[in-house]
């Protein structure tokens, strides 16, 4: 069976970004990037559902500019055997992406479509779910648990106060929460030798998607700084300090 | 045109948040519909029937709605769409499952996690761990959305809204519902409490994890929460985290016990009203943003602070 992921270029997680000084976007110029990691939760599931026999090929998938071949690059490092780029110089949004990616699918059929469940740059957590709705899949979204078997996936979902287990019929959408695995570390030996492996380009255009852009970014600020707050040297002070807001301590 | 929120309940009390949303949907002046879709609804229908600014309920009743899918409930949703401008939910991860579905079927474009909505189509919404602020707007004929629940006041009971009967779709074949787990506690729910005790991996174990923070979080009546990390180390379960991919949580007091504040974690708390952190760390992240800070070794300091309640 072969396995789709779809995976974003993000800012590095541990990077605080800073918003331009005239407040129209971020300031990522020159900034640190790397694979969103929640997709690396995808990658690492993929290989290890090859490594157990049940996958048998991994197409990995992303969206952007030639610099985005290096996501690409390193999900092939991790043991993916081939890699797309679609190219584009625009950004896009969620629908978008989702429509871009069903094109893909639909050349390469996959039984199973893997993708983390948000990126920590947009923070919106839409892509998985609408890539399902395009394709008219049943969907499992923020696994951290996934067992395949008689073209069936029984799906551990993290939902808010425990989780919920799902049984989807392949092909599928499913998105990938942390907690699923953890990735493996990218050896320099494994690198090198990602450097041989194909990475296929397609133009963007050549798709011909009809692409809105319905969703415009106005302006971006930092957020309030919480006031900076006071260090106390022990309980007793810290208690009655609490005891001056009204009823937060009885 | 109308606009219509998406009920979450577990099938006998609507969460919490709906009365949220109801607020929120104030905003575009129209009259406010709330879709009930469960097993059985009347019950539900009533609790939903009964807040202010809610014009009519919708509900959808069939035993294919017990742990109904994403697929179910968005194709129901759709049935019905083109009766409304916009389309809402309380930001959860029942309405990050089901509503980006929902949006594509219509072929729209989603936003999620709206803080503030400035007017119609335009909203401010967090990005990069809600360290930027962006303000969006979104030209699609149906706008869809999740808003936070804690940046609104939950909406009153004393109403008595009509209700209207939807025909459910079939149910298509696709995925189906195997089991949920869900972990009792008696404490109240960490996106509604007052207080949150929020524990780190300096706690060192599952046991000290309980030992150290239950006796101060039944004092104050609050939720316990987690860090990733701790959450990681196996010291509490992964519904207790509070962050970027956890639960984001504005409480009255929260009080962060041996976290270390990294900007995912903050992300999820810095809405609190007043927060306190007790770290043996004085260059810990989480004094930043503490409205108090304690230096002190949190297995001394947060027994005494309990005693001392």
């Amino acid at each position: 069976m072969k396995a789709l992921v779809a995976i974003k270029r993000v800012v590095d997680y541990n990077i605080q970004v800073r918003v331009k000084a005239d407040g129209s976007d971020v300031d990522i110029d020159g900034v640190k990037m790397g694979v969103n990691p929640f997709d690396e939760n995808a990658i690492e599931e993929a290989i290890r559902l090859k490594e157990k026999g049940i996958v048998t090929e991994i197409v990995a998938v992303t969206i952007g500019t030639a610099t985005h071949q290096d996501v690409l690059r390193h999900a092939l490092a991790m043991g993916v055997d081939r890699a797309t780029l679609v190219e584009t110089q625009d950004s896009l949004a969620p629908l978008a992406v989702a429509k871009v990616l069903k094109s893909i699918v639909e050349r390469e059929q996959p039984s199973l479509i893997l993708l983390g469940k948000q990126a920590i740059d947009d923070d919106a957590g839409q892509t998985g779910q609408m890539l399902a709705a395009l394709l008219k899949l049943p969907q499992a979204t923020f696994a951290s648990e996934i067992t395949i078997a008689d073209q069936q996936a029984t799906v551990v979902r993290e939902v808010d106060g425990g989780t919920q287990t799902l049984s989807v019929p392949l092909p599928a959408v499913i998105t990938a929460d942390l907690r699923l695995n953890d990735p493996r570390y990218v050896k320099l030996p494994n690198l090198m030798m990602a450097r041989k492996k194909p990475i296929e380009t397609i133009a963007l255009d050549s798709l011909n998607l009809s692409l809105t852009h319905s969703v415009k970014q106005l302006s971006v600020a930092a957020p309030p700084e919480r006031p900076a707050g006071i260090m106390v040297k022990d309980v007793n002070e810290l208690l009655s300090k609490l005891r001056t807001h009204q009823g937060i301590i009885a | 045109m109308r606009t219509l929120i998406i009920a979450e309940h577990d099938g006998q009390h609507l969460n919490e948040q709906v009365a949220r949303a109801v607020t929120a949907a104030q905003q575009w002046q129209q009259p406010v519909d709330v879709l009930i879709a469960a097993a059985h609804t009347d019950a539900l229908a009533a609790q939903a029937a009964a807040l202010q600014g809610v014009s009519s309920v919708l509900v959808a009743t069939d035993a294919s709605l017990q742990h109904a899918t994403a697929e179910h409930l968005a194709d129901l949703v759709v049935t019905v769409a083109a009766n409304y401008r916009v389309i809402l939910a309380a930001h959860s991860a029942f309405s990050k499952n089901v509503l980006p579905r929902v949006a594509a079927l219509l072929d729209v474009n989603m936003l999620s996690d709206v803080l503030e909505i400035v007017n119609q189509n335009t909203y401010v919404r967090g990005i990069y761990a809600g360290n930027v602020l962006a303000t969006v707007q979104s030209t699609d004929a149906t706008q869809v959305l999740t808003v936070r629940g804690s940046k609104f006041a939950a909406a009153a009971n004393g109403n008595a809204a009509g209700t209207q009967t939807l025909s459910v779709p079939a149910a298509a074949e696709g995925s189906r519902w195997v089991a949920e787990a869900f972990n009792k506690s008696e404490r109240p729910p960490l996106a509604a409490a007052k207080v949150v005790v929020s524990g780190g991996r300096a706690l060192g174990s599952a046991d000290a994890f309980a030992e150290v923070l239950a006796p101060l979080a039944d004092k104050l009546h609050a939720a316990i929460g987690a860090s990733r990390a701790a959450v990681d180390a196996g010291y509490a379960p992964n519904d207790l985290q509070v962050g970027q991919t956890g639960v984001v949580v504005a409480p009255e007091l929260y009080i962060a016990v041996g976290i270390s504040g990294a900007i995912q974690h903050a992300y999820g708390m810095k809405d609190s009203k007043v927060v306190v952190a007790i770290n043996q760390d004085p260059e810990a992240q989480i004094f930043k943003i503490a409205d108090y800070g304690l230096v002190a070794d949190l297995f001394e300091a947060v027994p005494q602070l309990t005693a001392a309640l």
